[in-house]
């Protein structure tokens, strides 16, 4: 739906430091751009299971950078603890790009897709649904507000069918 | 051979603390390095999400490259995250020390075996910190069970390039509690980021 260099000129107008992720098939294919986003002064942080994802951008956050969640919703139902920790215990406001496996695939069998959105109400985490490349903007201006909110936040990139 | 005594151990390394290093304590490590005094560059991780003392500790590390981050972990803790080796030595930060506080047992739900203490496991496996972390990629690798050792080589720990891990053989804490947060956390975080992003 997007290329990495989309996204790397949407999160450096944001102002992120970090991008902390688990990749999944869909936002993969922005790697190679992350990784050269060094020169917009984002840094990659590679991480190998998604709980640690949170509380790697919560020190981010504490000692003052602007981190960027970005992992699967499977990696979101992984993550419960962490941010809970970190969003709820220590009121840190994440935000978390989400790759929202099968959205756009109606006829999937994938219990991914049914508890994604659940999981994210569950955990009061505003969302936005990015399903359509013409919702791009939503993505800064969804992370605008809950900056400015100080709450946690997400969007969810549907993947599946272009 | 005896094992050091946790409060013994956290006290070498709170006298050869230095003003720049930022101490980030979980469980059992907690709730002794409390009784010790408080430094604005303290954070105590209780409530904690099990587990992740050292990722989040990864994250000041890379956020503030002119501190230095002791995260002080449960042997309990570390095997809930071994993923997180490879994760610090992949971001390589020089600024980062993780100790592991490694007494074989659950202290703070009552003391039961972790799967890798010795008596739970078959006789002739065992599982050795050192060799976990020497394998995620970590080139500073330092284990302790006598207190002198310890006390003798702590600088020179942590004065060689990082990251490093330190595994420090200590005894259980009998009745050893979970540790209570000293003030409520949301303000703790708030006070402790302020007093990291200080220069």
């Amino acid at each position: 739906m997007f290329s990495g260099e989309q996204i790397v000129k949407e999160l450096s107008e944001m102002g992120i430091t970090h991008v902390v992720w688990l990749p999944d098939s869909t936002l993969g294919q922005w790697e190679l751009a992350l990784q050269a986003a060094g020169g917009h002064g984002i840094k990659l942080v590679r991480v190998c299971r998604e709980g640690e994802a949170w509380a790697i951008a919560m020190g981010l956050e504490l000692g003052g950078a602007r981190p960027l969640v970005m992992i699967q919703c499977t990696g979101l139902f992984d993550s419960g603890d962490s941010l809970r920790n970190a969003l709820y215990d220590y009121g840190v406001p994440l935000f978390a790009v989400i790759g929202y496996r099968n959205a756009l695939n109606p006829a999937a069998d994938d219990s991914a897709r049914t508890f994604t959105e659940p999981n994210l109400r569950s955990w009061n985490i505003d969302y936005r649904l990015i399903d359509a490349p013409e919702k791009l903007p939503e993505l800064k201006a969804h992370y605008a507000a809950c900056r400015q909110a100080r709450v946690p936040g997400a969007v969810l990139v549907a993947e599946g069918k272009m | 051979m005896s094992r050091m005594s946790l409060i013994d151990s956290l006290r070498v390394l709170h006298d050869v603390r230095k003003g720049h290093h930022v101490v980030v304590s979980t469980m059992g490590p907690a709730r002794e390095w409390m009784k010790l005094g408080s430094h604005s560059l303290d954070f105590i991780y209780a409530p904690s999400a099990m587990g992740e003392a050292p990722s989040l500790a990864l994250g000041m590390s890379l956020a503030q490259p002119a501190k230095h981050v002791i995260v002080l972990n449960g042997d309990g803790c570390m095997l809930m995250n071994l993923g997180c080796l490879v994760t610090i030595t992949a971001a390589a930060p020089v600024n980062y020390t993780l100790i592991v506080f490694d007494n074989s047992v659950y202290e703070v739900t009552g003391g039961q075996s972790t799967a890798a203490a010795p008596h739970a496991r078959p006789p002739g496996s065992s599982v050795d910190f050192c060799q976990i972390a020497r394998g995620s990629g970590f080139a500073s690798v330092w284990e302790f069970t006598r207190l002198d050792d310890w006390r003798k080589h702590v600088a020179e720990v942590l004065a060689v390039r990082g990251p490093r891990v330190v595994v420090l053989k200590v005894e259980p804490v009998s009745g050893g509690a979970v540790p209570r947060s000293p003030a409520p956390p949301v303000e703790r975080a708030q006070h402790f980021a302020a007093a990291l992003q200080r220069p």
